[in-house]
């Protein structure tokens, strides 16, 4: 077959058909993955909550709602339960303040205030510096630096060069602001979804 | 020499595109922190390269000439948003840590370059195995890469510890350190070339 010459049909017509072909295969190959891509990300929250959250047997994702945080904007709660008894509190959260922008994190609280565990669902920190805040704040040999079972009813957590009670991680104390700033705000979520929960409880006893 | 054989050596040695051509730069620094890391990103670009060779050889009759480069980007566009797709689904660990660097692999010249230099110009079976040899060379070039950085940086390869993190030195895991290494290593290619 002769290469097709250069007239405006021709080119509108091989282009046309092209793109047509392509659209079917896309749209084939969408229709396949979409589901595996849905359950992968919904297995990544799960295992984050399994992980921050106090031991649970309920469907913390299910229960999920949103509460209103400071400055408007709301965080995502999940609320763990054994049985019907309410045994702690999963809570999405992040901060814009990064040394390379947006970090989320997910953070368990226990009632008591205290923090059980976190984990980061995104960051886009400096390699080797920032990006170890996964592993900085729970290192438990050295009890400045950690985050873990701290109890926040005592006040904000902030970043020892700051007149606060945590280490920064070294050389990136911008990052070790910003995390501490998502933990903090996650805690006011937390306290809020707690008071709600504890007068559904008052109104249910009356 | 088996011409097939020496369109494929042609890709890893003599057209190398990282070490010879130094096409496709901006994923080869900021993807190769890692050899896993290198490697994947050269295994994404050489199945695209491949089988956008293979199609656009086949269509290169019905292609007219003045619409021949919208074409070209709209199969090789294709292909790599199924691949992203398939990684999202099936491995997205992997999809997290090449993060935007998959989807940019589109614009990534060595593809274009081989669809418009090898592919339009030759038979099918020849421009897969250009596809191959290219992709080949790439993959082999960012895993090297990645591998020397991950040693010097963190002290491991592939996640195998070598020696303990703390003796590493961190700069070659950040931008600068991939300039530094991607110029030895082109230096040590080129002697290797004159032998």
């Amino acid at each position: 077959m002769a290469k097709l010459q250069s007239t405006f049909k021709n080119m509108f017509l091989s282009l046309f058909g092209i793109c047509l072909v392509v659209a079917i295969l896309l749209a084939q190959v969408n229709k396949m993955t979409a589901k595996p891509i849905a359950e992968a990300q919904a297995l990544k929250l799960e295992n984050a909550i399994k992980e921050v959250a106090p031991h649970f047997d309920n469907n913390p994702v299910a229960e999920a709602y949103k509460m209103p945080a400071a400055n408007g904007d709301s965080l995502l709660v999940y609320p763990a339960k054994k049985g019907d008894e309410l045994v702690g509190f999963a809570v999405n959260t992040y901060s814009n303040n990064g040394f390379s922008g947006n970090i989320q994190l997910m953070v368990g609280f226990d009632m008591q205030d205290k923090i059980v565990n976190y984990a980061v669902l995104s960051h886009a920190e400096t390699p080797g510096l920032g990006s170890k805040m996964n592993e900085w704040f729970r290192e438990t040999t050295k009890p400045n630096q950690v985050v873990i079972g701290r109890n926040l009813s005592e006040g904000p957590l902030s970043v020892a060069n700051d007149g606060g009670q945590v280490d920064a991680i070294t050389a990136s104390t911008i990052t070790s602001r910003a995390f501490l700033e998502a933990i903090n705000k996650a805690y006011v979520v937390y306290k809020a979804s707690d008071g709600k929960n504890q007068q559904e409880k008052g109104d249910n006893n009356e | 020499m088996n011409n097939n054989l020496k369109v494929i050596v042609n890709g890893i040695l003599k057209e190398n595109p990282i070490f010879v051509l130094l096409l496709g730069m901006c994923p080869t620094l900021a993807t190769t922190s890692s050899a896993i890391n290198g490697m994947s990103m050269g295994l994404a670009t050489m199945f695209v390269l491949i089988m956008s060779n293979t199609v656009i050889s086949m269509l290169k009759n019905i292609i007219p000439d003045m619409v021949r480069i919208p074409a070209f980007i709209v199969v090789i566009a294709t292909f790599v948003t199924i691949v992203e797709m398939m990684m999202k689904a099936y491995v997205p660990a992997l999809a997290d840590s090449l993060g935007i660097f998959i989807p940019l692999i589109v614009v990534n010249c060595i593809v274009l370059g081989r669809a418009e230099a090898f592919a339009s110009k030759n038979k099918v079976f020849a421009s897969s195995l250009d596809g191959f040899g290219i992709g080949m060379g790439f993959t082999l070039a960012l895993t090297l890469l990645g591998a020397v950085r991950e040693l010097l940086g963190v002290g491991r390869i592939f996640s195998l510890s070598i020696y303990p993190e703390s003796f590493g030195s961190l700069i070659f895991v950040l931008a600068p350190g991939a300039f530094i290494v991607l110029g030895f290593l082109i230096a040590g290619f080129n002697i290797l070339q004159k032998k």
